[in-house]
Order: structure tokens, then sequence, then C-alpha cells
């Protein structure tokens, strides 16, 4: 398997005038922890659009496991994972429907799909709830519960957008160690968040602003490069040159 | 100073969910208040019984002096509310819906803009531009300039700066303080930690339970155990070696660093280097630092045992 899970040359998209991402240049290695934050409006979502299959780009190139985002979409599709805040399981399915209903999706069927809901289930502790309906669960089991069924197939790269917002600082530290678990599993973690804090736990981090990827390494080599104490105080000094302004 | 809200022992259920259980909580006039806890502990719910959108089961609240149940009309000409999710006429432009909410409370755009000047003068040049167009930040300030333009005396902001960048939450409480200069009482709700340094008082809660109220100064104060942050190459060695040491009491990543509390009163630290060592962790640094108002939090929510 190829030793680099993300690779993009020049990737831009266009919404008519408006150029949304701009010649991005970056390459994610596999197994990596890659966080990639920005500000609000700085083109993470539609970046990651288009890693993910969901968006073709203007111009410029991009590869995902392997497979070119142009002509390969639905073949990237299956072999990534996509989790977010905002979207994640159903609330009026059970814990076990949810697994079986997305296991489906990714090709899973039979005792393949068995074995690894009970492994799943297991491992985040919720054999008791397991004929529960997802909406009575508290906010952090429905992360774990969504995270782990983001990578139930094995995927190459897990997507994770803004994962533990509004999570309890608890269960947002069980998240990470998680995170950690696959990543040493040799999955790639590509993961957006707004805390600062989050953004220390990541192998690299990289800063979009306008449409550009203005800073790209370890926590450590940026904040040596900017002479900063935090990657927070990095980042806001980033994101307060941005030109595009909050439109 | 008089009282701006008084709650008392309210609680609320919904089916079988105890959203709030036996809160009370009283708010000083020309203080910033704030309630800290994650998605789903009660905040939202309070908000709506302050803002006497909700009847409690038990318990009694008043706001500015009157009943939220009996006398509810009183008090809603008199607040300025955010609700968490975005709440304005998408279809409407930005001088619109700021004109539709100064007239619902019988007033003009022009008779308190000086108050909200500071916040919409970035807003001018989108005057004409439909809200539902706005980006993020630019919503969360138009919501603001429309909760503020009839100068209401109390400010109520449910989770104003969630799934906000860290330069626009900057920003937002920077406001916040300026409010707070003419005079109007603010609380606002919020699950990042942080925020709570910004606030005069804050109340912690969980599982619609108050863990602690007070000023974050004393609410740190008040975190007792000597608390080390320790740093190495391998943070995943690390964590998971602290986490098997048969001392440790409490092992929480922050950022580059691990929070670690010990089980004996005076922890021995050349001890712990020493195991980490033999567990393979090397290049390891540890410190006493202060703790933080997350790190009161954790060690509240431990005492309170979630279940997870």
């Amino acid at each position: 398997m190829s030793e680099t899970a993300i690779i993009t040359e020049n990737l831009t998209r266009r919404f008519g005038d408006f150029t949304a991402v701009d010649q991005l240049s970056f390459e994610v290695k596999r197994g990596e922890i890659f966080g990639f934050l920005g500000a609000n409006g700085a083109g993470k979502t539609t970046a990651m659009k288009m890693l993910t299959g969901l968006l073709s780009p203007t111009s410029g190139r991009a590869e995902v496991s392997g497979l070119d985002v142009y002509t390969q979409a639905e073949a990237i599709k299956k072999r990534i994972g996509y989790m977010s805040q905002k979207f994640s399981l159903y609330d009026d399915l059970t814990v076990d429907e949810n697994i079986r209903f997305y296991g489906g999706i990714y090709g899973l069927y039979g005792s393949g799909l068995q074995q690894k809901s009970q492994q799943l289930v297991e491992s985040v502790g919720l054999e008791d709830v397991r004929n529960a309906k997802v909406a009575s669960l508290p906010l952090g089991w429905k992360q774990k519960l969504a995270f782990s069924i983001s990578i139930l197939h094995d995927p190459a790269i897990v997507f994770l957008d803004e994962p533990t917002g509004g999570v309890d600082p608890v269960t947002r530290r069980q998240f990470w160690e998680k995170m950690y678990e696959v990543s040493g599993r040799g999955i790639t973690v590509f993961v957006t968040t707004h805390y600062m804090d989050e953004a220390e736990y990541c192998d690299r981090v990289s800063i979009m602003v306008d449409g550009r990827i203005d800073a790209l390494d370890t926590p450590d080599g940026l904040k040596r490069a900017y002479e900063a104490a935090s990657i927070e105080d990095v980042f806001i000094r980033l994101a307060r040159s941005a030109k595009r302004g909050d439109e | 100073m008089s009282t701006i809200v008084r709650i008392q022992d309210v609680s609320k259920h919904f089916g079988r969910v105890n959203a709030l259980k036996n809160i009370s909580v009283e708010i000083t006039e020309g203080e910033i208040f704030g309630f800290i806890g994650p998605d789903g502990s009660g905040k939202t719910t309070l908000f709506r019984i302050m803002t006497t959108l909700l009847v409690p089961d038990t318990g009694s609240a008043e706001v500015l002096g009157f009943d939220v149940v009996k006398e509810y009309k009183k008090i809603r000409p008199l607040l300025g509310y955010m609700p968490g999710r975005f709440s304005l006429y998408q279809d409407l432009t930005v001088e619109e819906n700021l004109h539709f909410f100064a007239s619902v409370f019988g007033t003009d755009p022009e008779e308190n803009y000086s108050l909200i000047e500071p916040i919409f003068h970035r807003l001018e040049p989108f005057r004409g531009r439909l809200a539902g167009n706005l980006s993020g930040g630019m919503k969360q300030k138009l919501a603001l300039s429309c909760a503020l333009i009839h100068k209401p005396k109390l400010l109520l902001l449910d989770e104003p700066t969630t799934g906000v960048d860290a330069v626009s939450r900057k920003e937002f409480w920077e406001m916040l303080t300026l409010l707070k200069e003419e005079g109007i009482t603010i609380v606002v709700s919020t699950p990042y930690m942080d925020e709570a340094e910004l606030c005069g008082r804050v109340g912690l809660i969980q599982d619609g339970r108050l863990l602690q109220m007070d000023t974050p100064e004393e609410i740190v104060a008040s975190f007792e155990m000597p608390l080390f942050g320790i740093k190495s190459d391998d943070t995943y060695g690390l964590i998971k070696a602290l986490k098997s040491y048969s001392w440790a009491h409490s092992v929480h990543p922050f950022g580059e660093s691990i929070h670690y509390t010990d089980r004996r009163d005076t922890p021995d630290i050349e001890g712990l280097k020493q195991f980490l060592s033999e567990q393979g962790v090397e290049k390891v640094e540890i410190k006493r630092v202060k703790p933080g108002i997350e790190d009161s939090f954790m060690a509240l929510m431990g005492s309170e045992e979630v279940h997870v």
C-alpha cells in the first residue's frame, strides 16, 4: 500500500467568480493524524467535499488512497469513512440498526457484518443499550458510536468534521485516544476542529486562509516558526491576516 | 446591586429525561454570568425558562423582579434573546431583519443605533444581503444586533459561539465586554471551557445539575490536588503508561502536555519518571502546572460519576 494517503496539486474550486479553494498542494501520510484547521469561510468544507468525492474540482489534481478524485469518486467513497458533528446517526433507529444500516452501505453483510458489529458494540461499551434508539443516548456516546461506525469497513482514511463539538471534556479526550488507536492501526485520520488544544494532538496541522494552506507543519514546528506559545496563537495570527474577510 | 435573575430549586423533565434537577442561581445587575457545560447538560432548558418560553415543573424563577409564569408579559419586552439555533429570517435582508425586530419591540433601528454600532458597522456593506447568505460570523453579529435593538435590560445568549472559529469567538467576547460597560446584564452559555475566564461568575452544569457556581478564580482555586503537566515525544505512549500507573488519580491530555494528578498527598515524581522510563517512554518532562476551568470541571464530573 502507498505511504501517501492524500496528495493534492494545485487543487482549485471556483463558484462563479469566487475561488473557494485556491491551488491547494499538500500530502498526508498513511496513518497520520492530520489536523485541517481554518477560520469559518476559509474553504475547509469545499476542500473536504472534493477529497471525499462529493464535489468535482475546477482544476488541479488530487488522489485519495491512490484514487483520482475526477474519475474514481465512487471508488473513493468506498475507501473512506466520514463522520461529522452535524450528521452522523439515525436517531430513530437503534444502535444495532444503525450499525447494520451503515455496514450494509459499506458493503458488509452476513457473518462478516455480524462479527464486526459485535466487536464494535463491545469496544464502545454499548452492549447494554444495543437495542435502544440512538435518540436516547447522551451526545458523547453517540459521537463515539458514530466514529466507530465510520471505520467499520476498515477504510484507508477517515474524515472527521468537528467530531468533538459540544461534547463534554472527558468524552472529548476519550475520543482523541480512540483516534490515536485508529491511527496506530494504519488508518489515516483527517480531522477538523475548533478546539485549539486538539490541534496539539495531531501529528501535523494545516491552517487554511482565504482558500490556501498558509501553514503546514507539526504542532511544535508551527509554534517555533511563528514564535508562538500555542497553536491558538498561530491560528489567530494567520486567520487575522485573511483578506477575504468574513464574507 | 439588584438581583436580575433569581432561580430557586427549579426542576424540569421531558418524558423520562430530567433536564434540570433542583437548580438555584442568582444573577446580579451588570455581571456577565456564564453557564458552562456540554451539549445536553440542560443549558437551553434553563434559558427557555428564563425567557418565559417554558414553565418549570417545580421551583420558581424571577427575572427582573417578575415571576416567569405569572408575569411573563412584563418580562418579555425587557429581554434580548439570542437562541442557540440561528433565529433570523433567512429570506429577509440584513436591514429588514433589523427593522422587523425593532418594530416587534415598538422601536426603530435608529433609536438605539449607537448601542449596536460597534457590532453592526461590520455589516453595513451587506445591508441589502439576504440573512441566509451571510457567513457564520456575520449571522452571529446580525443576531446579536437584533437581540439588542430595543436596548434590553438583560441579554440572554444561548451558545453564541458554538461552531464559530477561534478568531470570531475572540471578537464576540470583546463585543460582550463593551455591552457590559453599557450596563446590560449578560447571561451566556457555552460548551467552551476557556470562555469561562471571560465571565465574572460561572455555573458549571452537567446532566441538569449545577456542579459549582463561583468566580472563575475561586473555582480554579478550589482544585486542591497538585496538578502536573507531563510531556514526551510519544504522547499516546505516555497516556497509556500513565493510565497503567498504580498511583494515577487522573490522566487527561491538555494540548501539548498531559495533566496528571496522583493519589498520594505528596506525589513521588522521581518514582513516576522511573516508571515511565521502564515503560519505554523517554524524554519525559514533568512540571507543576496551574489548573484551569476544564481541570476543575472534569474533577467535579468525576465526583458525580458518569458511566461511559
